[in-house]
């Protein structure tokens, strides 16, 4: 058994930068590179391609990517653990083998991870009493049933450590959830079992404090100005022991900062209860963990405690809540606010001439630049020039796309300054309603497949 | 004592749960938790987001990072993609936290 493991996190979301993986593999010692292409939105978009394309319905970033550094990855030994297979991993399977054939590169193994994927399968769920009611406000999925997307299960880190051990370098899943890019790989070279809870506690902090890329390196740190060369912000790297303990650091010469202060930002990220972090796995409770700085860049947790996983794992159903268009132009000082807000009423006067009202909660008037992110925090002064956003959603998509033709004409027939319209009309696009719900474990089975060229 | 916003020395992240978002906040000295932990109740924080927060508010704490955690429900303009605002995760709600002014 290795005494020490670095598994980078190069992705933080669908839409990082490219240089975070390829600056991982190339700028320092990696041992395994970990990348997350998903979203709640995602998986919907996916769906529809695959809808369209059978080969369709993954990460195509993750090729394009993997295209940069695959001879280096393969030449060095480094694994890559991604959940880039979104709705199709067998597709993503098939590009990477092909990628790999055209690199020349022999002896690669790719696997895959299936079974998170049940919207074909929902019909049948709900036949056996399995009610996936929504989580937040307990309606039963049949509200919705005609308009769902996509439904997956969050798989976690015990199926990427089997695809590891099957030896596979390349690891594809669908839905795998962030942490288990991490503590994956941690539970296949420490051999740690389904009962180890406080080392499973320890990977699935790991996983959460690296699953934002650089936003646990000085990205979106309060104190900014302490944050050198932003430009080349090393991405994390999880340096992890047998016994659960791990150092937060990246290579050396890179850019940004680690320290007690960035790294506890991160932890508190999209935090509930920090007590009680449920996942997949384990449940890690987040106060246990011991935070120190030990050395430049540096800093080691250790003494995480953890519990029992539930009987459920989490499952993200995405459906067609109806359409919305947010369209916006700036309007020039002097009395940018004042005049904003008359172009605002115009809008809507307008609409209503012709017969098409919002209700209150269709609809959203927001004036950059006089204090729109903190409303009613911050006062707003009197800005030479401010962009007015103006938006609505329903169901009617007509009413929708209506909305979209009186923006424009606000330029010529509103008060003066108005510009900066270079977008067109704002057009109906479809609002994906996310639907977080529980099914039994017994429900779901997860296969692995390993390919070689 | 003087009054001091939470800016000058604490620190904050946001971001999103469902139609709600988190804000956490944490400091570096024992003394200085004990004074977030007096000033920043659930009451205190509730009224200085009733512009952004429509439902109610949680507390967490986590001693081990000298922070508290706040759950702001409602907060979103609905959350994920049927949000309309234009910061519709609350990436900029740990910053309006910090606006808060204390005695120090």
């Amino acid at each position: 058994m290795r005494d020490k493991v670095l598994i980078g996190y190069g992705q933080g979301f669908w839409g990082d930068s490219i240089l975070g993986p390829v600056r991982l593999v190339r700028e320092g010692p990696l041992d395994y590179l970990a990348l997350d292409y998903l979203a709640e939105v995602t998986m919907s978009i996916m769906q529809k391609q695959k809808g369209r394309n059978p080969k369709a319905g993954y990460a195509t970033d993750f090729v394009t990517m993997l295209a940069r550094v695959l001879p280096e990855v393969h030449r060095k030994g480094i694994k890559v653990i991604a959940n880039a297979g979104g709705v199709n991993p067998g597709a993503c399977l098939d590009a990477v083998l092909d990628l790999a054939r055209k690199q020349g590169i022999k002896g690669l193994k790719v696997g895959i991870i299936e079974g998170d994927d049940i919207l074909t399968r929902i019909p049948d769920l709900l036949q056996g009493g399995h009610p996936l009611a929504n989580m937040d406000d307990g309606r039963a999925l049949s509200a919705v049933q005609s308009q769902i997307l996509s439904a997956n299960v969050y798989i976690g880190a015990f199926a990427v450590a089997e695809c590891l051990k099957q030896g596979a370098q390349i690891v594809i899943g669908g839905r795998l959830t962030d942490p288990a890019l991490v503590a994956g790989p941690m539970i296949h070279e420490f051999g740690w079992g389904p009962q180890d809870w406080n080392k499973l506690a320890s990977g699935t902090m790991a996983g959460h404090i690296a699953e934002c890329g650089a936003q646990c390196t000085g990205g979106n740190f309060t104190d900014w100005r302490a944050v050198k060369d932003f430009v080349r912000i090393g991405y994390p790297i999880i340096e992890a022991s047998p016994d659960g303990t791990f150092v937060v650091t990246k290579h050396e010469g890179t850019g940004g900062l680690i320290n007690r202060e960035t790294v506890i930002s991160q932890l508190l990220y999209e935090m509930g209860d920090p007590n009680r972090y449920l996942g997949p796995d384990c449940t890690a409770d987040f106060t246990s963990a011991k935070i120190e700085e030990v050395g430049k860049d540096r800093v080691r947790l250790s003494g995480i405690k953890g519990g029992p996983a539930t009987d459920t794992y989490k499952v993200s159903i995405s459906y067609l809540n109806g359409f919305k268009a947010v369209g916006q132009l700036t309007v020039s000082g002097p009395d940018a606010v004042e005049k904003a807000k008359l172009c605002a009423e115009i809008v809507w006067g307008r609409l209503a001439l012709d017969g098409c009202t919002f209700e209150a909660h269709e609809k959203i008037v927001e004036i950059v630049g006089s204090g729109v992110c903190h409303e009613g925090v911050v006062k707003a002064s009197n800005p030479p020039e401010v962009v007015l956003r103006m938006g609505v959603k329903c169901s009617d998509e007509d009413k929708v796309d209506r909305f979209g033709m009186e923006i424009v004409p606000l330029v010529t027939s509103g008060p003066p300054g108005v510009t900066g319209f270079a977008g067109g009309r704002p057009k109906a696009t479809d609002i994906v309603g996310y639907w977080p719900a529980l099914l039994r474990k017994d429900q779901v089975k997860t296969r692995v497949r390993v390919e070689e060229t | 004592m003087a009054k001091v916003k939470l800016a000058s020395f604490a620190w904050a992240r946001s971001g999103d749960k469902g139609d709600g978002s988190n804000v956490g906040i944490f400091v570096k000295s024992k003394a200085d938790y004990e004074l977030i932990k007096k000033a920043l109740t659930v009451e205190a924080v509730k009224r200085h987001f009733h512009g952004i927060c429509k439902g109610e508010v949680t507390r967490y704490e986590a001693e081990n990072m000298l922070a508290l955690n706040f759950l702001l429900r409602d907060s979103l303009g609905g959350g994920g993609s049927e949000s309309l605002k234009t910061d519709a995760q609350g990436k900029t709600h740990g910053l309006a936290l910090l606006e808060i002014e204390v005695e120090r």
